[in-house]
Formats: structure tokens, sequence, C-alpha cells
């Protein structure tokens, strides 16, 4: 069984009966950002309530690519082991121009992090690994068969809610809209998503196949098999394979997705007849984003905030990078610990990180689909050099795989420092004497001391590490020793070589204003 | 780096004729693809953005306002 689609339950909530008392947060849509989110704020401390419409998991493997960054993040989700277990770890990528073999790369990082480049697993997997988390944590209240009819906001966000016993409503301090590209939030609550559409369709499809093949990517420009046109093979776990298939705008959905039609193009891809369909679907892209993210009670993340092309992954990893920059703030804000300024902190830096995503995504589907005759000519020219010449190879674009963006404005720095670990980049992963950095660094502010030491700074939980190798390389370069303030989202506030605890104190406190 | 844009090729009649006889006997779309070729070579050859922008603008000037 590839996809188990066996219904959740329905629990009669408590509201149909009786007026709940206000939550904390409610989270609207249980895909694997708002099953994360409800995950990262419950290690947090902080309770939640989970609305989503449906009752199965995702159909078809959509997400499949989880980027390191997205392991790290939901290793510390507590299904991190699971996902990198139960997924295909590839790290070599292919380019084909229409018979030949372009040239490839190879993804593998350098040694010392906890986490593989990149995991194929298929989003069904991954949700439900999620469910199975967030069933087995008391914080969360996970309802299936929830559908928000209504939403309202005034000092709290306010929502209508429709279940087969009928409707009830509940009030919530901050409600989080994780309902997907086409938001149902979103659109209650009126607001523009601009962007731009892709006229070009793709048909996108699951096939079981067995067989030896190597866990890789690959890309073809202009395959014979498929004239003209790209197309795109992963594997995933399960013998099942992901193939993309560029259409054309003049394709017909309704025609494209009957089995008669897919199979014999996907016989053209895999070379034989020896599969079994297990998901089509027919796809155009958008590249999309709301204004604001944060809008008053109601915050946007994934999918519902911003929408990007597959190519890259990074919609599903954008959208964990969404929960990890949200988490601890949102966390903060209910505690009385920040001012609602550290929400606007999300809002400033997940737009950024969007807009990198969007950009990145345009890119790779303007190099796959051509809008003028002239880009098309210097499309096929940088692949036919691609093949004679290395500098042209770079130029190839079949997706820039997702990675966590570096945020700008951020707090005081060495430049003396490496450029890796710069204020604004999520902390490096390295080696320790008894496992991993990131394991160490848990959910708060920490104060990194690496070969050095460090004054006390209240509410700070300071980790002090002897310097190695890889410390160095990382956190050092050829400084004797450094100090790293990290963010509870593991990205770097602040770096000194030496600091008082008046600089530190002070450093913190500006992120927790937001103004960092 | 600036751009440079006085003379700068020591025989430019020669590297004319050269430029000429390497699309000799291509079709057109020939032609159009050794020339982007030529451009993407180049381009990285020079490899400073600055460099690089200043002659996309002169290129530009004469075919209306850069967008």
């Amino acid at each position: 069984m590839t996809n188990d689609h066996a219904p959740f339950p329905f629990v009669p909530p408590p509201g149909l009966t009786m007026a709940e008392p206000r939550h904390k947060v409610v989270i609207v849509g249980a895909g694997p950002i708002g099953l994360a989110m409800a995950l990262e704020l419950a290690q947090h401390g902080v309770p939640s309530v989970v609305l989503d419409d449906n009752d199965v998991v995702s159909v078809g493997s959509r997400a499949i690519c989880w980027s390191k960054r997205s392991l790290e993040i939901l290793d510390r989700l507590g299904v991190g082991a699971r996902v990198a277990d139960r997924g295909v770890t590839w790290k070599l990528g292919r380019i084909f121009h229409r018979s030949m073999e372009v040239f490839s790369f190879d993804l593998l990082p350098e040694d010392g992090h906890k986490m593989p480049a990149f995991v194929n697993l298929q989003q069904y997997h991954v949700e439900r690994f999620l469910i199975d988390a967030c069933q087995a944590e008391a914080m969360i209240d996970l309802r299936f068969r929830n559908r928000v009819t209504g939403v309202a906001q005034g000092d709290v966000a306010r929502v209508s809610i429709d279940t087969p016993d009928g409707p009830y409503s509940l009030e919530s301090e901050y409600l989080l809209a994780c309902d997907g590209a086409r938001s149902p939030i979103r659109e209650m609550l009126g607001l523009t998503f601009a962007g731009e559409l892709f006229e070009e369709r793709f048909l996108i499809a699951d096939i079981e196949m067995q067989g030896d093949f190597p866990s890789e990517r690959r890309f073809w420009f202009a395959p014979e098999f498929h004239a003209g046109q790209s197309a795109l093979l992963h594997k995933q776990p399960d013998n099942i394979y992901r193939i993309d298939l560029q259409l054309g705008w003049d394709a017909d959905p309704a025609v494209e997705r009957q089995p008669e039609v897919v199979i014999p193009r996907i016989e053209k891809v895999v070379g034989h007849a020896d599969f079994r369909l297990d998901w089509v679907s027919i796809y155009t892209f958008h590249c999309r984003r709301l204004d604001r993210f944060v809008h008053d009670r109601v915050i946007f993340l994934g999918d519902s905030a911003h929408v990007v092309s597959p190519f890259g992954a990074r919609g599903g990893n954008g959208g964990l990078q969404d929960v990890d920059n949200l988490g601890w703030k949102l966390a903060a804000v209910l505690a009385g610990t920040a001012g609602a300024g550290l929400l606007e902190s999300y809002d400033r830096e997940r737009v950024f990180g969007a807009d990198e995503n969007i950009r990145n995504s345009t890119r790779a589907t303007r190099f796959m689909t051509p809008e003028t005759e002239i880009a098309r000519l210097f499309r096929d020219q940088v692949l036919a050099l691609a093949a004679k010449a290395d500098f042209a190879r770079p130029m190839v674009n079949s997706g820039r795989l997702s990675k966590p963006c570096v945020y700008p404005g951020t707090g005081p720095d060495d430049p003396r420092l490496p450029d890796c670990t710069r204020p604004g980049a999520v902390a490096q992963d390295a080696p320790l004497q008894n496992g991993w950095l990131m394991d160490r660094l848990g959910r708060q502010f920490v104060l990194l001391v690496i070969g050095g030491d460090a004054p006390e700074v209240c509410g700070l939980k300071i980790l002090h590490l002897d310097i190695t190798e890889v410390l160095r390389k990382r956190y050092l370069g050829d400084a004797p020793q450094a100090i790293y303030l990290l963010r509870p989202d593991q990205v770097v506030a602040a770096r000194w070589i030496t600091a008082d605890a008046d600089a530190i104190s002070t450093a913190m406190a500006q992120v927790l204003e937001g103004a960092t | 780096m600036t751009l440079i844009t006085t003379p700068n090729i020591p025989d430019a009649d020669d590297f004319y004729a050269e430029l000429l006889a390497t699309h000799q006997e291509l079709s057109l779309a020939d032609s159009h693809a050794l020339n982007a070729q030529l451009v993407l070579i180049l381009s990285n050859h020079i490899g400073d953005l600055g460099v690089l922008r200043a002659a996309l603008r002169l290129a530009h000037e004469g075919f209306g306002p850069v967008r």
C-alpha cells in the first residue's frame, strides 16, 4: 500500500454543545505546515486547536523533496529521523539535453551535518508522521471535518465552523491560516494574492515500478521521447517515481489526465510499460504572495501566504521555514515576554524569504518554458554551450534547490568571522563529542561560546564548545575564539570575537523588539 | 573596471572580417544561435557585472527605454 487513505475519525467538538473558552491559537489546515506549526507551538508550551475540512492525508505525493533545513526543523519536532529513514536520500542531479547528458551535479554537502542535503518522501508519509506526533501531544487538539466557513477579527479572532454534526464557533488570540494555495481564509478576508501565472501546463504523475533505478534526479530539456518539452524524474520510496512532463499551454487538462493518454507518455520516459499509475494531476504554476503575512490576529504561513512553481522544492520547504520563524515569536508574544513588534519581524523576514523563493522559482520556470523566441534561443544555446564549456553549466536552470535565506538587517557582526554563519544565516550544524550541535541548541536563545569565555547573561542558555576543525571552519575562521547569539530558530542574531554582558543583552533585547 | 568604449582591438578590420567569416555559410537561424553563444562566452570572460551592465545599456541605446 503506497498511500493509506483510511480516514481519521470525526469527534464532535465540545463547541457544539457549549461555548468553548477562548483558545490561544487556532490553526486552520492540517497539511504539513499546519501540523508542524502545532508541534512547534506545543514545544514552546503553547496549546492549539487544528481544524481541517478533510479527514485523510494528502492524495498523491505532492511535496516530495525535503531539504536539509526542513529535516533539521522536523527533527526538532520529533519526526526528522522517521522522515530521513523512510525517505530516499539523493544527491546526484543529472541534466540531459535532447539525447545527451550535458552534465551532472552532486548535492552532497560537506561532511559534518546530521541531516543529508535532500530526502525524497511523499507528502502523505510526512503528514502521517506529523499527525502521529500531534495525536501523541496533549497540547494539540486536532479536529478533522471541521470546515471554517467564516472569519472575523477585532481584539480576538473568531471563526465559524461547519461539522457533520452542525456548526459552532471558536475564539482565539491568534488564527494561523495554513489552509493552502487556495486559502479560504485569504478569500474570506478579501486579500489580494498578486503575482503571475505561467502559461504552461504540466503533467505530474506518480508511478510504481520495480527496478534498480539509482537515487538521483534526472531532468531533460527537449528530450527525444517528449519533443520540444521538458521532463523530470525523481525517485521516492516504495518503488514510486515522480514524473513531471511539460505539456504546453494548449494541452487540454481533461484529456491529458486520462490514463490512456498518460500511460503512453510515461512509457516513452521510462522505456517500457511495466509500471502502475498511482496518481496523476495536471498543473499550471503560479508565483504569488500576499502583500503582508500578518493581518492583525490572522497570520498566514506556507502556500496560503506564497506559492511558487515546484522546480527547486521551495514550496513545502519555504513553508516549514515560516513555521520555524513564527513559532518562537508567537510563543513569546503570547507569554508577554515580547511585544507585537516581534510578529512584524515574522512578516518582514518571511516576505523576504518568499521573495527569494519566488525569484528563484520564476527564473527556473522561465528557463524551462521560454516565453519568447529570443528567450528560447538563449536557453538552447546555454544548453549547447554547457556540453562544451564548464562556465555555462551554472546557467542551466532546472530549479535552484531550496536553501534557507539569509535575513537582512540583523545584529552586531565581526566580519573577520566566516561568511557562512553571518548574522541572519541559520547556524551550521557540526559534530560534537557526543552527537550534533543542532541537537544541543533546543528552542531557546543560546549563547554559543567557542574556544573562550563569555560573561553570564540573564535568561540565556550558554553552550561552551571546545574548538574542533569543523567548528573552526564554520564559526571561527582565523579568529582564536568567538561568541554567537542564536535565536530560538537557530538563526544567528549577532556575533563577536569578544563581548561583554551589556553588548549581548542589548543584542538580545533588539531581537525581542523585532528590530533585528 | 569600466566598459571600454574607445577602440581597443589592434586590427579591427581583421577582427570584423573574422567575425563575418565565422558566420559564413550558416543559415540565419544558426548565425543567431552562434551569436548567442558568442555573447555568453564573452560575457563570462568579462565576468564583471558592472561592465556587463554598461555593455547591455550601451547596446540597448536607440532601442527605446530600458524596462
